[in-house]
């Protein structure tokens, strides 16, 4: 009766061998490497790259183990283990001779950790667990996208077209206001605003019309589709996302993680970086961008500045500062906005070798642009940073020629000042307002010491756990060991396959895991020493007991299941690492407490046909301590004395 | 080896009332001390800013009190937890300072006139030297939302169990399962509050974890319960019960004890992370013990409990043909 058929010995050998071969990568040590790549599609990634990276190390000394080119990743060099002084010193060389100093060019180069896992398993997907930030260190930012910013910012987009469209069609209005989402216009003639409400609609598909008024005052009151808020919203994420994506790449900082949560919010984690700072002041730029024309400066117009910097600001104008700490008066009314910007980047003029800022437009910011600025070449355009309400004058060239869709900044600039502005217009291209509502930083340190802890804790937890049961039930007990072990692999290895991050709940999910998937284990031999006590012959415990606790084992996992998946729905950040694990564990439990176990009881005792113990420590009889001595109480081999 | 020798059954329901009226009086007492004192909720819940620092040499508390105390933010709590080398600060949510600024101005506070290196994340030098090792912050309304999706998991977690146990077993069971593991939910949480310790994610995690694990102990008294039923034909319920958590009091203890030694695990070497997550949940087991034998079972005999509700007469085939299996 104890007796498997071969094909589930085959199930449980395959297991186990599955489970080493996805287990073994975690053993494998991570060594500091840097990698070397691009997201310009004009770079190429290429065996001279890899050679003149090589030349770079090995001219300065810098000794490193392996180099190779993988043609979609870049060029990666490997250092020894715990060299991240080499690692560093790798860095450096690399951005004097392939960027030439600038921490932003043409290359983009990254401190990564490698795992030295032999790349025929990498290939079979063979991976070591993915460790989460509190394990590795690193940043985690929540940022939430202020959609009402977003949807009012497109409404004052909508309301300049409204005005341009009405006076191209020559259709006579009274003005048009713009209140928060809504934009209303106003007319004095009927015809009029049937003319205008046509020719809006005609437009643009994605305003809703509705007319307004009587009599005289007659109106049109324009807001947005339910659907085109919808779209623009996640138009609007996404740009975001993009943006952030960018902004990170550029510090060279590697495996970001930038994902949508909901319908307004950006997760955005970076592990292992070393400069949080750096990264949350790059991040937490979340400004908006215009482009206004410059009213009046000390040279040109200065009394009127004169004027405004003693508190008489003439209408639709504005002071601000600006980045060399003098004061500028800027028009209110913008030229552009940073969302018609496609790019900017730092670069060299090739007449004089000047460090210059290129931007390039959309097709409609160029056209307004070349329309603007034809008429105002001489006059100066300010660059303007709008940041929590707080408007700051990056810079304000003057305008040389009329511009199009590609134009360049140039003028007295260190490379350095350069690639800042050139990421600050960039930043200006977000699309709504961002604000971080949720930060985890933690250093590498400390995610070295954390893994230490969880590590300490799954290996003396499970070391306590298998000396007691192996000395409570004997061989029964070490068969428990096994298959709990077994657990422990498998899980390892489905984490391991998954991908599933692992964070320090995650590790103290495995084991509480192991700590509560022994209680099958408990339940079979507490089970069989009963039906053993009740006077069964072994065999038959052995079959009874297994039987008898299943039920049980299914009840008690469904009800720590259920546990689990409400943990997993409901949980976020750390307690969803901690359910993901606990879940998975509960199911690779049921796997190896009662398949696997009874596998391996199977082996050992089922073959015997007159099998007259088990050794699963004392069965402990009422009516024997009157019949039997006190030293057999103690006795490590229950005999069935039937 | 064999730590249970029991030669007959114990007689658990005889003294049902005594172990009712202290399971209450622990019950109010928690309740009161949730009620008056409130749970110490961590910032995940409350919303803020926690910072973890590491000094080269013991660090000087009364400065670094002093220095927190002159970002004038209220509330600020300034402890070392570990070693006196660590330092852990906790600053409320500040209105109109953001988390960066926030987390950046503490750290200069901090560090006074030692120079800070570029990184932002350390400053001064060799027995001078302060490491930010972690910053946390949460906002508002991540806060609010933390609280209110961990009351859900909860409801849900409970109705899941009810549903499940209704189904499997009766819902007599159900009830009197559910109200002892929230008697232990309540107790961890009474504990918590009692000694101010801090709630936070993982202890939630801690305490819904014990819940789906301590019905377990239920569900095998229940099920001891549901086959006594059809074997001891002329028992009463009350020795039906005695007999079923005598039976299974060797199996509640040890897979408790098991599961406990990996806790126990967890609270020596996991650090002050897990320190009140294996804390949550050695009070979770301890009570786990207590409230499925003394707590449950009674609840299930006053709910009243019966052979007929169990024992189903349509199942009576497949009864009759496990009985005669189980009997030697």
């Amino acid at each position: 009766m104890n007796r498997y058929p071969l094909w589930k010995y085959l199930i449980m050998i395959v297991a186990v061998v599955i489970g080493l071969f996805y287990t073994l990568p975690n053993i494998f040590p991570q060594v500091p490497a840097v990698q070397v790549s691009t997201n310009k599609s004009a770079v190429k990634l290429d065996a001279p790259l890899l050679d003149r990276v090589e030349k770079t190390l090995k001219g300065a000394g810098v000794s490193f183990t392996s180099s190779e080119l993988d043609p979609a990743n870049g060029v990666h060099i490997r250092f020894a283990k715990g060299d991240t002084t080499g690692q560093v010193k790798a860095k450096e060389l690399l951005l004097k001779d392939l960027n030439g100093g600038a921490p932003e060019g043409s290359y983009i180069i990254a401190l990564t950790a490698e795992s030295t896992t032999p790349h025929w398993m990498q290939n079979l997907n063979a991976k070591p667990m993915a460790l989460g930030l509190d394990l590795r260190g690193g940043v985690h930012f929540l940022m939430q996208v202020d959609m009402k910013g977003a949807l009012e910012r497109a409404a004052d987009r909508n309301a300049a077209d409204i005005r341009s469209l009405l006076r191209e069609k020559k259709i006579q209005y009274g003005g048009v206001d713009k209140a928060g989402e809504t934009i209303a216009v106003k007319f004095s003639d009927a015809a009029e605003r049937e003319k205008a409400s046509r020719a809006l609609t005609d437009s643009n598909k994605d305003l809703l019309l509705k007319e307004d008024g009587a009599a005289q005052d007659l109106r049109v009151v324009i807001t947005l589709k339910e659907e085109a808020k919808r779209k623009l919203a996640d138009s609007a994420i996404e740009q975001n996302q993009k943006v952030l994506g960018n902004r990170i790449n550029a510090l060279g900082l590697t495996e970001p993680i930038i994902q949508r949560q909901g319908a307004d919010r950006i997760v955005i984690q970076v592990p292992g970086a070393s400069d949080p700072a750096r990264l949350k002041d790059v991040i937490g730029r979340t400004g908006t961008l215009e482009l206004r024309m410059v009213e009046a400066d000390n040279q040109k117009n200065s009394g009127a500045l004169l004027a405004a910097q003693s508190g008489n600001v003439p209408y639709g104008t504005e002071l601000m500062n600006d980045r060399d700490g003098g004061q500028i008066l800027v028009k209110k009314q913008y030229v552009i906005t940073g969302e018609r910007i496609n790019g900017a980047e730092p670069a060299f003029d090739g007449q004089n070798n000047q460090p210059i800022v290129r931007v390039s437009t959309d097709g409609q910011g160029a056209r307004i642009l070349r329309e603007v600025t034809g008429q105002n070449v001489g006059n100066r355009m300010a660059i303007v940073l709008i940041e929590k309400g707080k408007p700051e004058v990056i810079t304000a060239p003057t305008i040389q020629s009329e511009l199009g869709s590609n134009f360049q900044i140039s003028g007295r600039m260190t490379t350095r000042e350069t690639s800042d502005i050139a990421l600050l217009i960039r930043s200006g291209s977000i699309a709504a307002p961002m604000e971080i509502i949720e930060e985890r930083t933690v250093g590498p340190s400390l995610g070295a010491e954390n893994i230490e802890r969880g590590f300490n804790s799954v290996l003396w937890g499970f070391v306590a756990l298998a000396a007691f049961i192996c000395v409570y039930y004997m061989v029964m007990g070490l068969i428990s060991t096994l298959a709990l072990s077994v657990n422990l692999l498998l899980l390892i290895a489905i984490l391991s396959m998954l991908q599933a991050t692992l964070t320090l709940p995650g590790i103290a999910a495995i084991a509480l895991t192991l700590g509560m998937a022994i209680d099958a284990n408990v339940l079979i031999n507490e089970r069989i020493r009963e039906e053993l006590r009740r006077g069964l012959k072994p065999q038959e415990a052995i079959s009874a007991g297994f039987e008898h606790a299943w039920a049980t084992i299914l009840d008690s996992n469904i009800t720590t299941l259920i546990a689990g998946l409400a943990l997993f729905m409901f949980g976020s950040g750390p307690v969803k690492g901690f359910a993901v694990v606990h879940c998975l564990g509960i199911l690779t439990s049921m796997f190896s407490a009662v398949f696997f176990s009874r596998g391996i009881v199977n082996l050992v005792y089922g073959a015997k046909k007159k099998l007259e113990s088990i050794s699963i420590g004392t069965i402990w009889r009422p009516d024997s301590v009157v019949t039997r001595n006190a030293a057999a109480d103690d006795d490590v081999v229950a005999t069935n004395s039937k | 080896m064999e730590f249970f020798r029991i030669k007959r059954d114990l007689p658990f329901m005889k003294y049902a009332l005594i172990f009712n009226a202290i399971s209450l009086i622990t019950f109010l007492i928690a309740v009161g001390a949730l009620f008056y004192k409130g749970l110490h909720y961590g910032i995940d819940f409350t919303g803020g800013t926690v910072a973890e620092l590491r000094y080269a040499k013991p660090a000087d508390m009364t400065q670094a009190r002093a220095a927190v105390e002159s970002l004038k933010t209220g509330e600020a709590v300034v402890q070392n937890f570990g070693t006196p080398q660590d330092v852990l600060v906790r600053l409320p949510l500040v209105q109109g300072v953001t988390n960066a600024q926030m987390s950046e101005n503490l750290f200069r506070a901090l560090c006074g006139s030692r120079t800070i290196a570029d990184t932002k994340t350390a400053c001064g030098d060799g027995a001078e030297k302060i490491e930010l090792t972690r910053v946390e912050f949460v906002g508002p309304q991540v806060g609010k939302e933390l609280f209110e999706s961990g009351a859900l998991a909860l409801v849900l977690v409970i109705a899941g169990i009810m549903l499940y146990l209704a189904i499997r077993f009766e819902w007599r069971f159900a009830v009197a399962a559910i109200i002892a593991n929230l008697h232990d939910i309540i107790i961890i949480l009474g504990l918590f509050a009692i000694f101010g310790w801090e709630f936070n994610l993982p202890v939630l995690a801690g305490v819904l974890a014990i819940l789906g694990y301590s019905v377990n102990e239920s569900v095998v008294i229940a099920d001891r319960v549901r086959e006594n039923f059809r074997k001891m034909r002329k028992a009463s319920v009350d020795e039906v019960i005695d007999n079923a958590i005598t039976s299974t009091i060797s199996r509640t203890i040890i897979t408790h004890g098991s599961t406990q030694i990996m806790v126990l695990a967890m609270l020596f070497f996991g650090g002050e992370t897990l320190h009140y997550f294996a804390l949550a949940l050695t009070i979770g087991i301890c009570f786990g013990i207590y409230s499925s034998v003394l707590v449950m079972a009674p609840l299930v005999r006053w709910l009243g409990t019966s052979r007929e509700n169990l024992v189903k007469p349509e199942t009576k085939p497949k009864d009759a043909l496990e009985a005669e299996k189980i009997l030697p």
